[in-house]
């Protein structure tokens, strides 16, 4: 009875703390696009805009749940539910620091990739269940995409394990904080292996350049093209929880987590993962968009064979060096 | 997946006319109604795409659903009032459309506009050629990157030099976009003192910033590898189907008639006409951006040179009386930003044309699309019809 008590008390903190950040996470995108773009970005509500996010939920919440005809009612329900689910559910296993850490799974890392798998399930079950061709395409696209790129971001992910011989993050960061940051030595591998994990990560989180399935000169709005309200704000939440807790991840795997100098692990922890997520965004309001056959090629062509030689590489300078 | 490899094989040959029957007995294509509520559809254009997966197989393009009458509207009004009605076809060069119109009703009177006009025509036009391309360029990223993401960042910094050119034209004319400052026989309103300075700091600020757009576009390997190849459309094909400009010139096909049959004052300054080989929409892209520079280098090269005198043949025009076309028929045709823009024009005396009939350069590039869209992705005919340009305005009419 105890130990559910706490792990409900665990998970409710984690959320609320996780969507205020996303929140603001929102509101900070904005501000950026917005300065990139010569423009001012939300001004009006709250200081700076900072209460937009809080303004568009309310006005998500407020309108007309519509039910596409003929579209499969229960999947068509469950999707945007598993999509944040999935989303939030990574988050349990990131260590913000030495003590913060909600479960210190031993297969820290395989728990996450696995949840980013799972993820691509509610985004096809999206696109089938609304019964339009719009969104059929964007989830059949979305399905190749995010299994493709499963593989370059295990093999991205692989290497941080290889050299520190540990699934488990907290043990990564101890590692790092103990000898060097993986992206400053060994650099050889530390760095190729960070640029691998963080292009398959936009591609896992359906980002600019590879936003493939949402697409929306193309597909509309892809798979999210016939949900309103609250169903289109889950899946739009769960893009971003998505696309920080991926950030957190980089940062924890090769950027030494929440190792740093005169500040406390936490405040490291969340600057790292906020400039990874701005980097991002930087990306983001600067690109064009891939077509998806070029997505593909770069992917199996480029990433994948680039990630088992570096994972060989690490296998064999663990070997002789560690 | 051999029907696949068949049907493609069967798009390539065969002209776009066969019916879908033919390539897809079975009925195993997916019909997609792309447009005419579509984000990427500049407008309210239709294409039904028949697609196998991805690729399209067949695609038959609708126009009509912007069609407002506007040349049986011109038979009713008389020919002075018809110039703001005309302004709304191609919404997004109005000015052309106006010189357009009453260059055929000059034509047909007779008249002689002063040269002071002519010159004042001429820099309008060019002016207008920028604000045109540039919000091409903004959209066609659009297309290309969407409207969350890269492609909006290049839009609105288009969007903020076009502000600058409709700000200048505000100024002489008191309207951002729908101007009627044209008349039968010269212009309503002269250009105010101080006007020229203006317009040549605002274009010196432009052509720097061309070179930006350009290092975002061409010089992008996203871009490239977007365009490049896609789309191509042969030159043979672009002068059967009655494409022109930007399209054309893309294709390889050397023709301006701002060169070839100078109108306004384009016989009195050098226009070096731009053109590509490629005829794919990487090669529409470098024309138009090519001819970005070229309207910015003719604009400062005649902003100051304009010459003295009236701006209108006589009196201005302004009662129906005063415009009295004598029977007859006539065609006139210039170059707008998207191509020929032509006005045929049968007059029976009477203070209103017997027929009046608009030949919209965007139709015949949207005529292309049924032989070029057959073999590409979804992806791909989103940057297809962006690179045609199209202005449903002028299409539908």
């Amino acid at each position: 009875m105890n130990v559910i008590l706490v792990a409900s008390l665990y998970a409710v903190l984690v959320i609320s703390v996780l969507l205020t950040v996303t929140v603001f996470a929102l509101w900070f995108e904005r501000k950026f696009a917005a300065r990139m773009q010569s423009r001012l970005g939300p001004t009006m509500v709250g200081p700076a805009g900072l209460l937009q996010p809080v303004a568009d939920a309310v006005k998500l919440m407020q309108k007309e749940d519509i039910r596409p005809e003929g579209a499969d009612w229960g999947l068509f329900n469950l999707a945007p539910i598993l999509a944040a689910l999935c989303a939030i559910g990574a988050a349990a296993v990131v260590p913000f620091s030495p003590n913060m850490v909600l479960s210190d799974l031993d297969l820290g890392v395989l728990y996450v990739l696995a949840i980013g798998a799972v993820t691509v399930l509610p985004v096809f079950t999206a696109g089938w269940a609304s019964n339009n061709k719009f969104a059929l395409l964007g989830g059949m696209r979305a399905v190749a995409q995010s299994i493709s790129y499963e593989v370059p971001l295990l093999l991205g992910a692989l290497v941080p394990v290889i050299l520190a011989g540990s699934m488990n993050l907290s043990a990564i960061v101890r590692f790092q904080a103990e000898h060097h940051w993986l992206a400053v030595w060994p650099f050889f591998l530390g760095l190729p292996a960070f640029a691998l994990f963080m292009l398959a990560m936009l591609a896992e989180s359906n980002r600019i350049p590879f936003d493939i399935p949402e697409a929306e000169s193309e597909l509309v709005a892809g798979v999210t093209t016939e949900y309103t309200g609250m169903k289109f704000a889950l899946f739009y939440l769960a893009e971003y929880v998505h696309t920080l807790v991926a950030s957190a991840m980089a940062a924890v795997l090769f950027l030494g987590g929440w190792d740093g100098p005169f500040a406390p692990g936490l405040h490291w922890m969340l600057l790292k993962t906020f400039l990874l997520f701005a980097l991002v965004y930087w990306v983001r309001w600067s690109f064009l968009r891939f077509r998806s056959d070029q997505l593909m090629r770069i992917c199996w062509y480029w990433l994948v064979p680039a990630g088992v030689v570096l994972v060989a590489v690490a296998g064999v300078w663990v070997v002789y060096e560690g | 997946m051999s029907a696949v490899t068949n049907v493609l094989q069967i798009t390539r040959r065969v002209d776009p006319h066969m019916a879908i029957d033919a390539y897809d007995p079975e009925a195993e294509l997916m019909l997609l109604h792309f447009g005419p509520q579509h984000p990427s559809t500049h407008g309210v254009f239709r294409m039904d795409l028949y697609l196998d997966g991805e690729i399209v197989v067949k695609a038959v393009p609708y126009v009509g659903y912007l069609h407002r009458a506007v040349e049986k509207l011109c038979e009713r009004l008389t020919y002075v009032q018809v110039t703001p009605v005309v302004d709304k076809n191609d919404y997004v060069a109005p000015m052309t459309n106006e010189q357009a119109i009453n260059m055929a009703f000059e034509k047909m009177l007779g008249l002689e506009v002063p040269r002071r006009a002519r010159w004042i025509r001429t820099i309008f036009a060019e002016m207008q050629r920028v604000a045109s391309h540039l919000l091409w360029l903004g959209t066609f990223a659009l297309d290309l990157g969407g409207a969350l993401g890269g492609g909006s960042t290049v839009f609105v910094y288009c969007f903020r030099e076009r502000e600058m050119i409709l700000d200048l034209f505000e100024e002489v004319t008191g309207a951002r976009f729908h101007y009627n400052t044209h008349t039968i026989g010269g212009n309503r309103h002269d250009i105010p003192a101080g006007w020229s300075a203006k317009v040549r700091s605002a274009f010196d600020l432009i052509a720097a910033r061309i070179e930006e757009y350009e290092t975002m576009t061409l010089c992008n390997r996203i871009f490239v590898e977007r365009t490049r190849g896609v789309g191509v459309l042969d030159g043979e094909l672009a002068l059967e189907l009655g494409v022109t400009g930007p399209i054309l010139r893309a294709s390889g096909i050397d023709h301006d008639l701002r060169r070839d049959a100078p109108f306004h004052a384009y016989d009195e300054v050098k226009v070096n006409v731009v053109t590509a080989t490629g005829g794919d929409c990487l090669a529409r892209a470098e024309v138009r951006l090519g001819e970005l520079r070229e309207s910015i280098r003719l604009v400062l090269a005649m902003i100051d040179g304009i010459p003295e005198g009236p701006i209108n043949a006589g009196r201005a025009i302004k009662q129906p009386a005063q415009a009295k076309i004598p029977a007859g028929q006539s065609y006139t045709a210039i170059e707008t930003p998207r191509g020929e823009l032509g006005t045929y024009v049968i007059a029976d005396g009477s203070p209103n044309a017997y027929r009046l009939k608009i030949r919209p350069p965007s139709l015949h590039a949207l005529s292309a699309l049924p032989y070029i869209l057959p073999g590409v992705t979804v992806s791909d005919a989103v940057a297809i019809l962006g690179s045609l340009d199209p202005i449903m305005g002028e299409v539908d009419r």
